[in-house]
């Protein structure tokens, strides 16, 4: 028995050696060397400011920005340092009056009528409350007010959008869908 | 709708396309000569044996091997324990959080993990640091498969060898995945998923600020490193909060398809590896048969309630899909589903979509894929052993009903065997049924609820089986970081772990002082298409009579009242 609980410790210390010190490190060695910028966050800077990362989503509340979808990570929404979906079961009140809500606002930021039709990714929060995209139909729904607040056409800014829509990978894998962050900063770079 | 059935076939193609291959290399490492590939593991393996203080030479029996199982898992859960309490005092932890909140929070997430379940109590970006995600998790996440395999190798040599009370040993076992199987498609799988994205970093967390102005803090970490091992070792404990649904775990749709697959082919690995090591791949291909059969199946309802979705918000005029709250645009209703039926049936657990959120019946997929003691795939080596308890079980009401000794693979299964057999698949039911039923009427179980109704107890119904059963996903609405649900869960959590692997062992040695009698007449085939249907039958059957009742009170009767409109 005193031998097999050393034989346990020993083995227990050496493979925490190998698997939790030396392969994440010379994994990071790795990444580092050769995909740096991904093994970093992706991040995106602007006039050499770093303004968010390409797979995180950040909150956009003004009408000259596209907006992304709720988000349910943190106080606030969008933390990246505390990510969450909301939780909310298919009977849940709570869940059936938030939709309610974000689906009246939707129409009355971007003039829709009462019974027009939202998407439901623009009046649901994520799994992880970062989602950086939004369906190319809650990007178009937007388009309207987004023109008349940046005074812009119209069909430029449709065509903005048909242009940052990412097409599923291989054809198969995952939805037709926009980065929000990187629309918004194609929209910053036009008005310019 | 037609990208999803093309996403679905193609998953299945490419999943036996690498799990054929994959099933031969192991039958090498474990049961061959491996004079090619020995010849460069071999030395490495060397090095931990003398360290350690291994012989390689000896073997041990069922009780010897279950004894070094055992003290190995144990001082693995003591020193995570150890290290979630001095984190504030070690190196790499950029964000200087403390020790681990609670003593009990620390004790479950070191059982959590030494039982491969890796239910989330703990916000990973919130309260651990690097030094405890590396040394901690990322090396649980590999020995806890490793431990899983270790029992289903020795369950198959019990039933292989004949006249020997000998079923391998241990630490050979142990060395020997980590090495030669899980480490090399470890390193492949972190280097794919960083080119896509996967943060790879011990980097403090980045503040930046916003287009609208505001500021964002990003966390970071080496990420990648213990996403690959996460799904490759069917743990799935997130590095992050919000598991595979967060970007930087698992940011294209890609990497998604990647990661379900890494799930899966260990798991369906190994069945082909039964085969193989019986000299009758056939024996393999019945049993992957019936997990094919069981998992489309599973897929279909979790798919079709979801893209059917929930009548309440169709009324709000909101476009379909109406069942879209808890998932990610990237990965859209086809991957989730995916995702939810592949998680659940291999004990993996990490999640891309927040189950809480699914529809009722969407959510039930999951709740009795679990119940069932996720033998569709399955676990790495919990699968397989468990499994082994269905086929078991089957061979003998066949055995019953032809009035027959019951056999299988030329060894007659007795009343010893099916004791054992018969406690490893009582012992998870019962936890997952007691602990509920006593957490559904008791202020400190009903304190945790964030859902009212039939959902509140699915809440807790879940947590309990993901808990038994080894996943760790959870209608994480629950709040289970209170003394009441981390201690109960710690206690299910090493009931379905243990309660299964030590009766287990005790048939494979049992079975391996048997001889093999050649197949008669009269012996009934577990090959070919209707052991596969019985099989599969008598898991759905056994499934059925334990659990329905409670399923009734959850899901069932909540999608009715859905249907009805009726909310809580």
């Amino acid at each position: 028995m005193l031998k097999e609980i050393s034989t346990s410790i020993r083995m227990l210390l050496v493979l925490t050696l190998v698997l939790g010190v030396f392969y994440p490190l010379s994994m990071t060695g790795f990444a580092q060397l050769f995909f740096s910028s991904q093994a970093n966050g992706s991040l995106i800077t602007k006039d050499g400011q770093v303004v968010g990362s390409e797979l995180i989503g950040q909150t956009f509340a003004s009408d000259a920005y596209f907006n992304g979808r709720p988000s349910a990570a943190g106080d606030d929404g969008y933390d990246a340092t505390s990510s969450a979906g909301s939780n909310l079961g298919p009977t849940s009140e709570k869940l059936m009056k938030n939709i309610t809500e974000r689906a009246d606002q939707v129409r009355q930021d971007n003039d829709l009528s009462q019974t027009a039709m939202v998407p439901s990714d623009l009046v649901m929060a994520s799994g992880s409350g970062l989602d950086p995209h939004i369906s190319p139909a809650a990007a178009k729904l937007q388009i309207t007010r987004i023109a008349k607040a940046r005074g812009l056409a119209e069909n430029q800014v449709d065509a903005l959008v048909e242009k940052n829509i990412e097409n599923p990978q291989l054809g198969f894998l995952g939805d037709k869908r926009v980065n929000v962050l990187r629309l918004n900063l194609a929209l910053d770079a036009m008005a310019l | 709708m037609f990208s999803d059935m093309t996403l679905f076939v193609v998953f299945a193609v490419v999943l036996i396309a690498i799990a054929l291959p994959l099933g031969r290399y192991m039958t090498n490492v474990f049961f061959g000569e491996n004079k090619i590939v020995g010849k460069f593991f071999l030395p490495i393996e060397r090095i931990f044996y003398r360290l350690a203080g291994v012989n390689e030479k000896t073997e041990m029996n069922w009780r010897q091997y279950a004894t070094a199982l055992i003290l190995f898992n144990v001082f693995g859960a003591v020193f995570l324990f150890l290290i979630q309490l001095s984190q504030q005092a070690l190196p790499l932890n950029p964000q200087n959080f403390g020790s681990v909140e609670t003593w009990h929070l620390a004790l479950n997430t070191a059982i959590s993990f030494i039982t491969n379940t890796n239910w989330q109590a703990y916000g990973g970006e919130s309260t651990l640091s690097y030094f405890t995600q590396m040394t901690g998790l990322t090396v649980q996440n590999f020995l806890s498969a490793a431990t899983g395999c270790a029992v289903a190798v020795a369950f198959i040599r019990g039933l292989t060898r004949k006249s020997t009370h000998l079923i391998g040993n241990f630490w050979l076992d142990l060395v020997r995945f980590t090495v030669r199987v899980l480490l090399p498609i470890s390193i492949v799988l972190t280097l794919f998923f960083v080119q896509q994205g996967v943060i790879q970093n011990f980097d403090t967390y980045q503040t930046v600020q916003t287009l609208e102005g505001a500021e964002q803090t990003i966390a970071m970490g080496p990420v990648a490193s213990q996403e690959s091992i996460k799904m490759l070792g069917t743990n799935g404990g997130g590095f992050f909060n919000a598991n595979s649904a967060h970007p930087f775990e698992n940011p294209t749709p890609l990497t998604n398809f990647v990661q379900m697959l890494a799930i899966f082919i260990i798991p369906l690995a190994l069945v082909f590896m039964f085969g193989n090591v019986t000299k009758n791949k056939k024996q393999g291909y019945a049993i992957a048969g019936a997990m094919f059969l069981m998992f489309f199946i599973m897929l279909g309802v979790n798919y079709s309630s979801e893209i059917n979705g929930n009548p309440i918000i169709d009324q709000m005029n909101i476009s379909e899909p109406t069942s879209f709250e808890g998932k990610e645009v990237r990965f859209g209703m086809g991957s989730s589903s995916l995702f939810t039926t592949i998680t659940t049936a291999a004990s993996c657990g990490a999640v891309n979509n927040m189950h809480d959120s699914l529809t009722p019946l969407g959510g039930l997929v999951p709740l009795l894929q679990m119940m069932l003691g996720e033998i569709v795939f399955g676990g790495v080596g919990a699968g397989f052993y468990g499994i082994m308890v269905y086929v078991l079980i089957t061979v003998f009401i066949v055995g019953l009903m032809v009035g027959r000794t019951p056999e299988y693979l030329g060894k007659k299964i007795e009343a010893k065997e099916m004791k054992f057999v018969m406690l490893a698949l009582l012992i998870p039911s019962v936890t997952i049924l007691l602990f509920s039923a006593a957490a559904s009427v008791s202020d400190a179980g009903l304190a945790g609820l964030n859902n009212d109704g039939p959902h509140g107890l699915s809440e807790i119904l879940y947590a309990f089986t993901s808990g038994t059963a080894n996943n760790g996903s959870a209608f994480a609405g629950l709040t289970a970081n209170t003394v009441f649900y981390d201690l109960s869960l710690s206690v299910a959590m090493l009931l379905g772990r243990f309660g299964v692997i030590v009766p287990l062992l005790a048939v494979a040695g049992s079975m391996a002082e048997k001889k093999i009698a050649p197949s008669g007449l009269g012996t009934f085939e577990t090959t070919g298409f209707t052991f596969m249907i019985l099989l599969a039958g008598i898991v759905f059957i056994i499934g059925a009579l334990t659990f329905l009742p409670a399923l009734a009170l959850g899901p069932i009767v909540e999608q009715v009242l859905m249907i009805q409109g009726i909310t809580f």
